[in-house]
């Protein structure tokens, strides 16, 4: 009985508590976050070795005169931005259709599927060199590898949606009268949207790394020629404000597929 | 299941006679698909020289290494995150907001700090292999039900006994997910790394193949990784299915 008088009691109070608890745990990581910084700051600045590490002041000044005002590292920024986003679009476009294909049937899902897993197992950063060998060293080449890295989540996610799908609603869609493309269009698809949206911030998250690693790889231009420059001058500002930049696009790129996801599984809550 | 297994076999024989094909007939370059019986010589080659071994050994090493680093580190951090609810709220999202980068960044600082051996890779697989680890750890121990806490202490349970009895078990099942995912990454990391910059190791090899031009050799290192990616995806596997049984 304590135990539901204690349930009943909860949402009244809780409201209250649970803004105190999220300020307070707020309060706590912004606080340590700066103080790391402010640590980094004195460490780099009393004990540190110029030649590697730089403290953050300087990694923000460095961002802006060196990094940012710079018209070729800018540019190598940008064709990043232009190799993530066409990768994506590959992966998701490329995904979703493999996927649908694979998981339409239950014999397709149980004789096809096998082998695309054991393909994801592989780890792809060792056909790398492959990867250049078949599209150059241009942008081809990282936005194929940054393709080949999001476009198995996509796949498995989309497959996964729609393996666990009632047959009573296709077949009562069927039944209705529904169409082939009636069918995905308004029972597959809505089923599948959560698993979907899980296998596209994946597949953010692996087209990143892809492009990422293909463009460290290739050291003759681009993203790699510029971390390769900073470090061999032992000049840390720089890299750690290129690696920077990289990470803020990374997190708007993330902060996109989020966005996307809240906009369309709206109406599941 | 047999027409699925078929269709496997099917795929598998169509993939090699495709193979075999677009090299006989030159459809394909042999600098970018060298023949089989190409790869394969090259292979049986591979393994007779001492450098074959030595390269397995380094990237073994590391990767063993950077993993042990990750799963004790990742374990212990996430458990001393759940140790209160604010420790959780505070700092979870900062471990899941910074796995959401991809780590692969901050590489060139790795080869700043630590040079192009080994320890450069270590510490970049250790350090990728961490965040999974870490968050299913968190997540493991966080959602343990209360109550199962709650009437252990009652029962007159210490705080070591909740943990091996109640805790621990209740939280395996996640944390050993994160433990799977967390390999994986290591070992594709530590690939990775030693193909980007590298003095040795099989990642390096392969790269350094595919600098020289002898394509043979870079495929008969590839197959070395792929059957040792399946091997252990399957050995992975096994284990599941066994803990999944019991």
């Amino acid at each position: 009985m304590s135990i539901t008088g204690a349930e009943l009691a909860r949402p009244f109070s809780s409201r209250r508590r649970l803004f105190a608890h999220a300020d307070r745990s707020a309060l706590l990581r912004w606080t340590t976050l700066a103080l790391l910084l402010c640590f980094w700051e004195a460490g780099a600045r009393i004990a540190g070795n110029a030649g590697l590490i730089a403290p953050p002041t300087s990694v923000a000044r460095a961002l802006i005169t060196q990094v940012l005002s710079d018209a070729d590292v800018r540019g190598a920024l940008f064709s990043a931005v232009l190799e993530i986003s066409a990768a994506y679009a590959l992966a998701v476009s490329g995904g979703l259709a493999i996927g649908l294909a694979v998981g339409w049937t239950r014999f397709g899902r149980n004789s096809m599927f096998p082998i695309i897993l054991l393909f994801y197992a592989i780890p792809q950063a060792v056909l790398l060199p492959l990867f250049t060998l078949g599209f150059g060293i241009g942008p081809a080449a990282k936005i194929a590898f940054g393709c080949s890295h999001g476009i198995f989540p996509v796949i498995v996610n989309t497959v996964a949606g729609m393996r666990n799908i009632n047959p009573l609603y296709v077949s009562a869609a069927r039944a209705m009268g529904a169409s082939r493309r009636d069918i995905i269009r308004n029972v597959i698809m809505p089923h599948m949207v959560g698993s979907f949206f899980a296998g596209l911030r994946l597949a953010m998250t692996m087209t990143l790394l892809g492009v990422i690693l293909a463009e460290l790889y290739v050291s003759t231009g681009g993203i790699g020629f510029y971390t390769r420059q900073f470090a061999d001058n032992f000049d840390p500002a720089p890299l750690f404000a290129l690696v920077l930049a990289l990470a803020m696009i990374a997190i708007a790129m993330n902060a996109l597929v989020r966005f996307a996801e809240r906009r369309y599984t709206r109406w599941k809550d | 299941m047999s027409g699925a297994r078929a269709v496997q076999l099917l795929f598998a024989i169509l993939a090699v006679g495709l193979w075999y094909f677009a090299t006989e007939t030159g459809a394909v370059s042999p600098l970018f698909l060298p023949a089989p019986n190409d790869v394969a010589a090259a292979l049986i080659g591979l393994v007779r020289t001492d450098e074959f071994w030595s390269a397995i050994r380094v990237t073994l090493t590391t990767i063993a290494t950077a993993y042990a680093l990750a799963v004790i580190t990742g374990v212990l951090t996430g458990y001393a995150l759940t140790r209160s609810r604010l420790l959780t709220r505070a700092f979870e999202p900062l471990v899941s907001g910074a796995f959401a980068i991809p780590i692969t960044l901050f590489f060139p600082l790795f080869i700043l700090f630590f040079g192009i051996g080994p320890e450069s890779k270590l510490a970049y697989g250790a350090v990728y292999g961490f965040f999974p680890v870490a968050l299913n750890t968190v997540a493991g121990f966080a959602n343990v039900d209360r109550r199962l806490v709650d009437a252990a202490r009652s029962m007159g349970i210490g705080p070591a006994g909740i943990l091996r009895h109640v805790l621990f078990p209740a939280a395996f099942p996640v944390i050993l997910t994160g433990l799977r995912i967390g390999f994986f990454i290591c070992f594709a990391s530590v690939l990775g790394g030693e193909a980007i910059s590298s003095a040795s190791g099989i990642g390096h090899n392969i790269a350094l193949a595919a600098e020289l031009f002898e394509p043979a050799q870079m495929y008969a290192w590839i197959v070395c990784v792929v059957i040792a990616a399946l091997a252990l995806n399957g050995a992975v596997s096994a284990i599941d299915r066994r803990f999944h049984e019991t």
